[in-house]
């Protein structure tokens, strides 16, 4: 969205005005008010729901529940994140599966919203899990829905019950009830049915979903929503409510650069969780919804929330201390580093990953242009390295620098640009240890939340994480506020020059560390 | 359709308003709110707003009733900035149809191929989009309804560009009138498909020109419509905008704004399941459904 910088400059700018004051009068809070009414807005949430929002957020910024840690601006966005991860549920919720199966699963929404492309999804998901999923093909509206569904359930590995051709022909419910049926004779646990796209305002096709839902009894109604839905999204949503009384959301085509305002207005709207997050166009492009992610993909806000969460880490010293003597006696070595990227190799393509931050749609062009084969590159000067020389890269003279430039098939420059990065990141480290930037600590799963699954994996390593991988550090930039258009360069390349100096961008994942502890 | 007995239209929050006997401040904040509400966008809605604002002062008018024709005359007049007439004058004409996922692509085609063959054309469609499950069913369904030739992808996965090449040159060999080529739904945000999408353009252009792109927009879009449109325009020099599913509640406020932004004007706006509801744009109508 071309309002991307704007939003969030105009964001700072106001918070800007702010600073300095010592408690906020009610005309800086309107001011304020009135530019996160805009941005929500501009992210397409309900108006509404912005209404009752800003309306909350204004009377507790004039409230006396105020921490001591933040400056008058920070109170207010501490505020606004407060309420919209309230908002979007804190916990992610998952399906509750019947306890006599089969477990029925009935997916509703408008017209390409993508039912039948999460059908599959959800299929192969459960299918992964040990689950014995079946396909049931009740669209009978849409041309060749019934023969989408047979090809989607044939890639996901899935059964599809299509005793009717569609096209118009027969009728829903009954395919409904007895796919239900089918599944229980031929012990299928969970069932899927795929149900016509309808509109919220087409009285019979609600009445229609609302009879399936009768005769299947589900256990869970999934409302499939299109992530770049706009206002509608509360008419649509409520009209769903009323007609088949869905239990969950499921938002779709979040991989692309919508803010999925719509997300907080389902969820405060209809009260209902949103459970699942389709993100591609392949079947594997599916998981668990975060609501954090969301949060701040919605604000696009990730920058001034991780400023808030930095004032609120200095009253964490504590745990801050920890971990920086955990830092201090731990030595990092470019075998860890090399160990680290091919952790974060095997977790897939980075731009994809990258792709899920919020703020990251700003940086399409970076994503494009960002080289994975960098990585491939900095593996094959470390591997080109002896195990002295990863272990004490002091070691490392001219000659040797030009034996693993050979080596490797790269240039001294980028050998030499490596080990000046690493050193760095070890520098850093060390004032990190001695307390010395006290502004690190508490960031959270706030800006990034990049690794769904995948974080887990890199975290053990925690002594060192910060610059083994190289993608998380760039996209952490986004979280630094005046940093953004900078450090992208810097924090990208590997090769590239490291001038806006590598201290930020560690210190803001080591940050993420620090807050997972 | 429906929309209009609902409680939440555009219509139904408007009508409210100019209800009333005087202009008031309670009365542009409804009014700012029925434009949010139908997906005007903030920046549009404040433009509106502020002319409105200007022109009430500028006749000194307190009747709600004025205002309701002040905001029609404004949306009017900012929608028939552009021309909205198809231009399919080439023989054959070839028009291209793209869009996100799940906007109505297809059955946008079915729906024209079936009103240009009841002007007397002969039509052929291209399914090119040979990359979601069934789309070439689906297609060919709609095809059939519309009395559309259609050509198929020879093999499973095939390069798209080369199902447009070869409908197009089908088209020249039997001299059918106007080639319509369905593409898959891409989001703007995946460069390698946009790319796919220019790739697809670049082939027919070196056959015969290109007579129009069609871009698909969903009526329910959001703020997001604007940056689809700027993404297809760019990468596939779009000519027109198609509106869908406007028989839903949504009110695709947003269109003004991508008008403005782009200069590339509505052309045809679909309004249903059944293949007769698509309808050329007019300003006029658009305007008269949207507020009553």
């Amino acid at each position: 969205m071309a309002t991307f910088g704007n939003l969030t400059d105009r964001l700072v700018d106001t918070f800007k005005n702010l600073r300095g004051k010592g408690k906020l009068s009610a005309a800086d809070v309107d001011s304020t008010v009135r530019e996160i009414r805009r941005a929500l807005l501009d992210a397409d949430v309900a108006l509404e729901v912005v209404k009752d929002f800003t309306a909350r957020v204004r009377e507790r910024a004039l409230g006396d529940e105020v921490s001591k840690a933040l400056n008058p601006a920070q109170q207010v966005v501490q505020i606004v994140n407060d309420e919209l991860t309230q908002i979007l549920g804190g916990q992610a919720r998952r399906i509750e599966f019947s306890k006599k199966p089969p477990t029925v699963i009935m997916l509703a929404g408008l017209q390409g919203a993508g039912k039948t492309t999460l059908a599959g999804k959800l299929a192969k998901w459960l299918a992964k899990d040990g689950h014995t999923p079946l396909l049931v093909a009740a669209d009978l509206q849409r041309p060749n829905a019934v023969t989408q569904l047979q090809v989607v359930g044939e890639q996901a590995g899935a059964a599809v019950y299509a005793p009717e051709p569609g096209n118009g022909v027969g009728n829903p419910v009954k395919v409904a009830k007895d796919g239900v049926k089918f599944a229980r004779d031929k012990q299928y646990d969970v069932v899927i049915v795929d149900t016509a796209g309808r509109l919220g305002v087409d009285a019979e096709m609600m009445k229609q979903a609302s009879d399936i839902r009768r005769a299947i009894d589900p256990d869970e109604v999934f409302f499939v929503i299109d992530a770049m839905i706009g206002q509608d999204a509360v008419a649509t949503a409520k009209a769903f409510q009323a007609g088949v009384d869905f239990t969950a959301v499921v938002l779709s085509k979040l991989d692309g650069d919508a803010r999925g305002g719509a997300a907080l207005s389902v969820a405060s709207v209809t009260g209902r969780p949103i459970i699942f997050a389709s993100t591609g166009e392949s079947l594997d492009d599916f998981e668990p919804f975060y609501p954090d992610r969301m949060a701040s993909r919605i604000l696009d806000l990730g920058d001034i929330l991780s400023l808030i969460e930095q004032a609120q880490g200095a009253f964490d010293e504590e745990e801050t201390r920890k971990v920086a003597e955990k830092l201090a006696t731990a030595t990092f070595t470019l075998e860890d580093f090399l160990s680290q990227m091919q952790q974060l190799k095997n977790m897939g393509s980075i731009k994809n990953m990258l792709g899920m931050l919020p703020g990251a749609k700003g940086m399409r062009e970076q994503l494009e242009n960002f080289d994975e084969s960098e990585i491939t590159r900095t593996e094959a000067i470390i591997q080109s390295m002896t195990l002295q020389e990863r272990r004490q890269p002091k070691v490392l003279n001219g000659s040797r620098r030009v034996r693993i430039a050979r080596g490797s098939g790269t240039s001294v420059t980028e050998v030499n640009a490596l080990v000046n990065r690493f050193e760095q990141a070890a520098k850093m480290m060390k004032t990190v240890a001695r307390g010395g930037m006290p502004q690190i600590p508490g960031m959270g799963p706030i800006p990034g939340a990049p690794f769904g699954g995948g974080r887990g994996k890199v975290q053990p390593k925690k002594k060192g994480s910060r610059s083994g991988n190289p993608a998380k550090r760039a996209a952490e930039n986004a979280g630094i506020a005046e940093a953004v258009p900078a450090a992208l360069g810097a924090g990208f390349g590997l090769g590239a020059s490291a001038a806006g100096g590598p201290s930020e961008e560690e210190l803001s994942s080591l940050g993420k560390f620090f807050g997972r502890n | 359709m429906a929309a209009r007995t609902t409680p939440w239209s555009f219509g139904g929050a408007l009508r409210g308003l100019f209800a009333k006997p005087t202009i008031d401040e309670a009365t542009w904040d409804d009014l700012e709110d029925a434009l949010i509400t139908g997906d005007f966008g903030i920046t549009v809605t404040d433009e509106i707003l502020a002319h409105l604002r200007a022109e009430v002062k500028r006749f000194s008018t307190t009747d709600p009733v004025d205002l309701k024709r002040m905001l029609r005359e404004t949306l009017e007049e900012r929608l028939s900035r552009l021309d909205p007439t198809l231009t399919l004058t080439a023989r054959p004409a070839i028009v291209l149809v793209v869009g996100v996922n799940g906007v109505g692509k297809t059955t946008t085609i079915g729906k024209l191929s079936k009103f240009l063959v009841g002007y007397g054309r002969t039509v052929i469609v291209g399914a090119a989009d040979t990359f979601r499950a069934a789309a070439v069913e689906q297609l060919a369904t709609w095809a059939e309804r519309g009395g559309a030739a259609i050509q198929r992808p020879q093999q499973q996965g095939q390069d798209p560009a080369s199902v447009a090449f070869q409908t197009v040159e089908r088209a020249q060999r039997e001299g059918i009138d106007i080639v319509i080529i369905d593409t898959a739904g891409r989001l703007q945000t995946k460069s390698g498909l946009m790319d796919e999408l220019g790739k697809i353009r670049r082939v027919i252009d070196k056959q015969a020109e290109v007579a129009e792109v069609l871009l698909v927009l969903d009526a329910t879009t959001g703020q997001n419509g604007l940056a689809q449109a700027e993404a297809f325009i760019q990468h596939a020099g779009v000519t027109g905008l198609v509106i869908t599913k406007l028989d839903g509640s949504a009110k695709a406020g947003f269109v003004i704004a991508v008008q403005e932004r782009t200069g590339i004007p509505i052309k045809l706006v679909g309004q249903g399941e059944g293949i007769g509801d698509l309808t050329g744009f007019t300003p006029h109508v658009f305007v008269q459904n949207l507020i009553g």
